[in-house]
């Protein structure tokens, strides 16, 4: 079998390749280096990881999607159509017919209910995405249920906006799992989680073959995909950590597609022919988080002195050169209800008599946690050299990622330079985060990045919740631009930028598609001349 | 006087030790199993100490604060150091090293994958080491002093200071970029990935199985140059030692009197004396293994090579201390059972040492 | 020995080399000066230590030497290649690597020097009295230097740096504490060699301390296989920690230490593979120069563990 699979796939790549080839991958299947040691599981219940997101993005079909291109165009894609109830507290599913999963098993309405009470019976890191609608373990079976085959009900407990609840519906917890095939493995009453986490029982347009932890994943075709078979039979994502390696292999055509180019290596491959770059603005941010409990990063002036000390041009021009755009505003580009306006520049004048104003005309000294990663140490080092033109002495703390993060989440930082990432497409997830505290003591339950500096967000809390419930999307908008000036104003965070992910490729390779999240980075579409 | 006391002394330690064989082989166990503990012990230690939160790695940054709770809890993170150590014991005394919160495996399993890619990496070396070095150090040894001598010296010097990490980078740029004769990072080319089922775990062996002569090829394009880097860190300590046993053996009598027997230099050489080092020389073979095998971390990380160092390193900074703690072991054993080895395998070929 | 050559001379090489020392102190020097001949005639050990010193002057005089600010970051002026200007011309924020090769010196100094005090010593007492008591004490101490030998050397001292955060500080605790075992094996086997000797006992009858014994008659025994060890082993501390700044362990940016330079070069390997070779080659040429002086001074003081 192992043969036969081989005979097809290399096939003639190989004939005509001598032995140790300058490799060529074969015209069936898409080979690519990405950083994949992030996944720690496979189970759509669990997975919070960004290449696992887009392992599952690709295994697995959620209920509806949004347009990569419009975020705002929502469509169906296991649900043929859905319905709002008046009260906006019941929507209601219709379930394609005649979609079976990889098992052989038909897929409906009961392995949707299934699978969304499995994500809050769970409880694992991404359950609170639906979780936020009023679904406990108890009432989770009451609440989510399919009335007949192909019809799935789902009741929650406030007249959200139906934007929210979509938006949170084609997140990763969305994805629709094989009810029998999981409770087949289940053991102990876990719903089959233990073996989902290193297997497969999904319906989408790639299966899971092979994961190797820290190694390689790779997939295979569904050949009966209901919206047409993928093109590549197999795809294999090697794990490749160095960016430098990365990029080796991309030139030598050992690989198709290269993920995690870093700022100089994409220029330097620039100016070769037979390689394509594909780019694509992504959600997550760049920001620094100002701790309240440090006296100078708690006065105001300092904060909005800190705000014209990035070199935000020079940063985005040449360290993050093309994988990224200057956004301040904590809402990304492309969410509803962004605000893109950047008032913010480096300005060491107008920072210095800010300073001044505070009362430390001659700076001070604080420390910086910072992940000893290439192009965020390359950041922290240009911070650190222009605070320094203003009497600021910054000292980095270089530290492995969980490291600075295990001091971050304590709040035990004075700042932290790092990267958010919106969790769904909804504009309350990252409202929810650093424009919301309710209650900023220490041993607070919930801990939003506004908790983790420290900061009363005051009655931006209030509006942050009641903007959830407005159900007219374009006063929701204006609501949350509303919230993000304040931050920008007043927050704790000196956001910097959007980032833009960049696939590099053989230029061979066509077609591969860059959403706004992992989620959606697609496979499927993929051809190869 | 009170030499003659001490004297007395040591000789009743002695009796109390080593009577017989069963007291060795009890001493041994005893000191083996003293050994691991600390070992463990110590490892334990760096892990609780370690400024990394152990829940991040399994609920990640954007958890809930319930979930992180929940996992806590169930991680058995809040019961006190001691309690935690000995329930890890326990489980380890019964065979069972926790699973991996990185790969979602148990740990065992996860070692029994990456620790053959760290042995047939450490094996080819030391094959490649030992097949130059001793010819090296004999060729030295018989020309001491003279250039052949120094340029020995020399080769072996700049290979002890040399960084791996960054001959492992221009071997790279050279053979793989610009010359083209090796194949890149990983053990296989990545479209191969797929097409072996680890039976052994070493690539070169289990392609053989297959008869795959495609991927064996592809193997060994892979591993020639990762094991050439580390191959000329064990040539340079055995090509030194080698010089070093056999300038003591060529100027024993025993060499003389083979000269005036008349017979031939060659043979006086390869057959008698290297005969003769042969014995120290294993020795010190086994410790440039046993070196190589606890995993070169910084050549797995340059060549992506999954291997044990790999493994240990990539769990300690993600605080995955199961995963920490049963690679150590198998690092703490290996060192130890090669050490053991090459002392029984000494007792064994040197009749000196049998006394 | 051919220094009976000198002896028809006068003045000082008369006197250090005399046949006839009136004094312990004239001995002494005399012994210090035969060994310093025998090591000028090792060219490689010169060449080692010409290395050496130069890396002390290089760190004495940096803020001579050094053309530009190791620090000063310009982002307009990245990774220009080798020229008149920059010499070895600039790395990933503008920043002149010659300067910063210079500079970092002193931190490959500084490591292998606090290492060496501290390591040494640590060895050195451990080894003595394992070796000088025996019994439980030999035991006990040697378990513990079992335990630590047992540990792959970089990873523990990875699980140090990462337990006590990195930093250069740190970096030279964990490698010291890596490093210790060897040099109490060492310590131990020479003491017990000595421990039985006449002037030993002689010394314990005319009432001396085990502390004494061991600071006054033991460690002066063990110290020239001592050195020569350290030595050797200066090279392989280098290593270390331009590894552990290689995996952003070691000295924090922007210190321009060596083996950080390389890993931020490597990004730029095939374009720009100045960046990364230029401090790669800086360690190697440091550590060659440890690992021949430490050769030489073998040949002089330790003729047995050579050839």
């Amino acid at each position: 079998m192992r043969k036969l699979i081989a005979g097809l796939v290399m096939g003639t790549a190989l004939a005509t390749a001598p032995m140790m080839a300058q490799a060529e991958t074969p015209k069936n299947a898409l080979v690519m280096a990405f950083s994949i040691d992030d996944i720690i599981t496979l189970d759509p219940a669990q997975i919070f990881e960004f290449s696992g997101a887009e392992y599952a993005g690709n295994t697995y079909d959620r209920l509806i999607g949004f347009d990569n291109e419009d975020v705002s165009k929502i469509h169906g894609v296991l649900a043929e159509s859905w319905e709002v109830s008046e009260d906006g507290k019941t929507f209601t599913f219709k379930i394609r017919d005649g979609i079976e999963f990889a098992s052989g098993n038909d897929l409906t309405a009961e392995d949707a209910a299934f699978s969304l009470q499995r994500v809050i019976l769970l409880d694992q890191s991404p359950a609170f995405i639906l979780g936020q609608f009023g679904f406990t373990a108890e009432n989770v079976k009451d609440k989510i249920y399919a009335a007949d085959e192909s019809t799935l009900v789902m009741e929650v407990d406030q007249p959200y906006a139906p934007s929210f609840v979509l938006y949170c519906l084609t997140a990763g917890v969305g994805a629709v799992v094989d009810k029998e095939e999981v409770l087949a493995h289940e053991v102990d009453g876990d719903l089959g989680h233990e073996w989902l986490k290193t297997n497969y029982a999904g319906s989408g347009p790639f299966k899971l073959n092979k994961w190797t932890a820290g190694e390689s994943l790779s997939l295979t075709a569904n050949e009966d995909y209901w919206d047409g078979a993928p093109e590549m039979k197999r795809v294999i994502i090697r794990s490749v950590k160095e960016s430098a390696a990365q990029q080796l292999l991309l030139e030598k055509g050992d690989i198709d597609i290269a993920r995690n180019l870093e700022a100089d290596q994409l220029a330097s491959i620039a100016d070769n022919d037979d390689i394509k770059l594909l780019s694509k603005g992504k959600g997550a941010l760049w920001y620094l988080g100002l701790s309240q409990k440090n006296e100078y990063l708690s006065n105001p002036k300092v904060r909005e002195a800190l705000k014209y000390l990035v070199d935000y041009k020079g940063i985005s021009e040449t360290i993050l050169a093309g994988r990224s755009q200057i956004h301040q505003a904590f809402l990304p580009e492309g969410f509803l209800g962004a605000y893109n306006e950047n008032p913010y520049s480096l300005n060491i004048e107008k920072a210095k008599s800010l300073l001044a104003e505070a009362g430390y005309p001659d700076g001070f000294s604080v420390t910086m946690d910072t992940r000893n990663t290439t192009s965020i140490m390359a950041m922290a080092q240009s911070i650190q050299a222009t605070w320094a033109q203003v009497g600021i002495n910054l000292e980095i703390i270089p530290g492995d990622g969980k490291q600075t993060l295990t001091k971050y989440r304590a709040r035990q930082h004075d700042i932290y330079i790092g990267r958010w990432g919106p969790d769904y497409q909804d504009p309350h997830t990252n409202a929810s985060t650093f424009a919301w505290n309710p209650d900023n003591s220490d041993d607070a339950s919930a801990k939003p990045l506004a908790w983790r500096n420290s900061w009363d967000a005051g009655d931006l809390t209030a509006k942050t919740d009641a903007a959830t419930l407005e159900r007219d999307d374009t006063k929701r908008a204006e609501m949350y631009v509303d919230l993000q000036k304040q931050v920008l104003e007043n927050g704790p965070f000196v956001i910097m930028f959007q980032e833009t992910e960049i696939a590099s490729m053989r230029g061979n390779v066509n077609n591969f598609v860059l959403g706004p999240s992992f989620d959606n980075n697609y496979y499927r579409y993929v051809t190869k001349d | 006087m009170s030499a003659v006391t001490r004297n007395n002394r040591n000789g009743r330690k002695r009796a109390r030790f080593t009577s017989g064989p069963t007291g060795t082989v009890l001493r041994l166990v005893f000191s083996l199993a003293i050994t691991f503990f600390g070992l463990l012990l110590v490892t334990f230690l760096i892990g609780r100490v370690l400024p990394i939160d152990p829940v991040l790695a399994a609920v990640g940054d954007r958890a809930p604060q319930e979930v992180y709770d929940r996992v806590r809890e169930e991680m058995g993170l809040n019961l006190p150091l001691w309690q935690q150590f000995f329930i890890y014991i326990s489980n380890v005394l019964q065979g069972n090293f926790g699973q991996s919160v990185l790969t979602a495996n148990p740990v065992l399993e996860d070692i029994k994958r990456v620790f053959p890619a760290t042995l047939e990496l450490a094996t080819l070396a030391t094959i490649i080491g030992v097949s130059l070095g001793i010819p090296a150090g004999v060729f030295a040894a018989v020309h001491k002093g003279k250039w052949p001598d120094h340029l020995v010296r020399i080769i072996g010097l700049a290979g002890y200071s040399m960084p791996i990490f960054w001959l492992g980078l221009m071997g790279l740029l050279i053979f793989y970029m610009k010359l083209d004769w090796v194949a890149g990072p990983g053990r296989l080319d990545s479209f191969y990935l797929d097409f072996i089922e680890p039976t052994t775990g070493l690539m070169l062996v289990d392609t053989l199985i297959e008869g795959d002569t495609d991927l064996f090829w592809n193997a060994v394009s892979h591993i020639i140059l990762p094991a050439s880097i580390l191959a000329y860190f064990s040539l340079a300590y055995i090509a030194r030692m080698t010089r070093s046993f056999m300038l003591e053996q060529l100027s024993q009598e025993y060499i003389l009197t083979a000269r005036v027997k008349g017979i031939s230099e060659t043979r006086i050489i390869w057959r008698h004396a290297l005969g003769n080092v042969m014995v120290p020389l294993v020795t010190v073979i086994a410790l440039s293994y046993a070196n190589l095998l606890e995993g070169s971390v910084l050549t797995e990380i340059i060549f992506a090579w999954p291997g044990l160092g790999l493994y240990i390193t990539n769990s300690l900074l993600n605080a995955d201390m199961n995963a920490v703690l049963g690679g150590t072991v198998v690092v703490g054993a290996v060192f130890i059972g090669v050490n053991m080895l090459s002392d029984v395998l000494y007792r064994l070929l040197d009749p000196r040492a049998r006394r | 020995m051919n220094t009976q050559t000198h002896i028809s001379k006068p003045g000082l090489k008369n006197w250090l080399t005399s046949d006839t020392p009136q004094s312990r102190f004239q001995a002494q020097c005399g012994r210090t000066w035969l060994g310093w001949i025998k090591f000028t005639e090792n060219k490689l050990a010169m060449v080692g230590l010409s290395i050496v010193i130069g890396l002390i002057l290089v760190t004495i005089f940096a803020p001579i030497l050094a053309p530009y600010d190791p620090l000063a970051a310009d982002l307009t002026n990245r990774i220009q290649p080798p020229g008149a200007e920059h010499w070895f011309g600039t790395d990933q924020l503008g920043r002149d690597i010659l300067s910063r090769l210079i500079y970092g010196a002193q931190y490959t100094l500084l490591i292998v020097g606090l290492v060496a005090i501290t390591a040494a010593p640590l060895g050195l007492l451990v080894g003595t009295a394992a070796g000088f008591f025996g019994g439980w004490v030999d035991a006990v101490l040697m378990r513990i230097t079992d335990i630590f030998l047992a540990f792959p050397k970089l990873i523990l001292a990875l699980a140090f740096v990462s337990a006590l955060g990195p930093g250069i500080e740190n970096a030279i605790l964990a490698i010291a504490i890596t490093a210790w075992p060897p040099y109490a094996r060492i310590a131990r086997a020479e003491t017990i060699t000595v421990r039985k000797a006449d002037y030993i006992e002689a010394a314990r009858l005319q009432g001396t301390s085990n502390l004494g014994l061991i600071i006054g008659h033991i460690t002066p025994m063990c110290m020239s296989s001592l050195v020569v060890r350290v030595t050797l082993d200066m090279a392989g501390m280098i290593l270390i920690a331009a590894g552990l700044g290689f995996l952003g362990l070691g000295a924090q940016p922007p210190m321009p230490e060596w083996g950080a330079m390389v890993s931020d070069g490597r990004q730029f390997l095939l374009e720009q593979w100045w960046v990364a070779t230029v401090p790669g080659l800086a360690i190697f040429v440091v550590s060659l120069g440890f690992n021949l002086l430490g050769d030489g001074l073998r040949d002089v003081l330790d003729p047995r563990g050579g050839d």
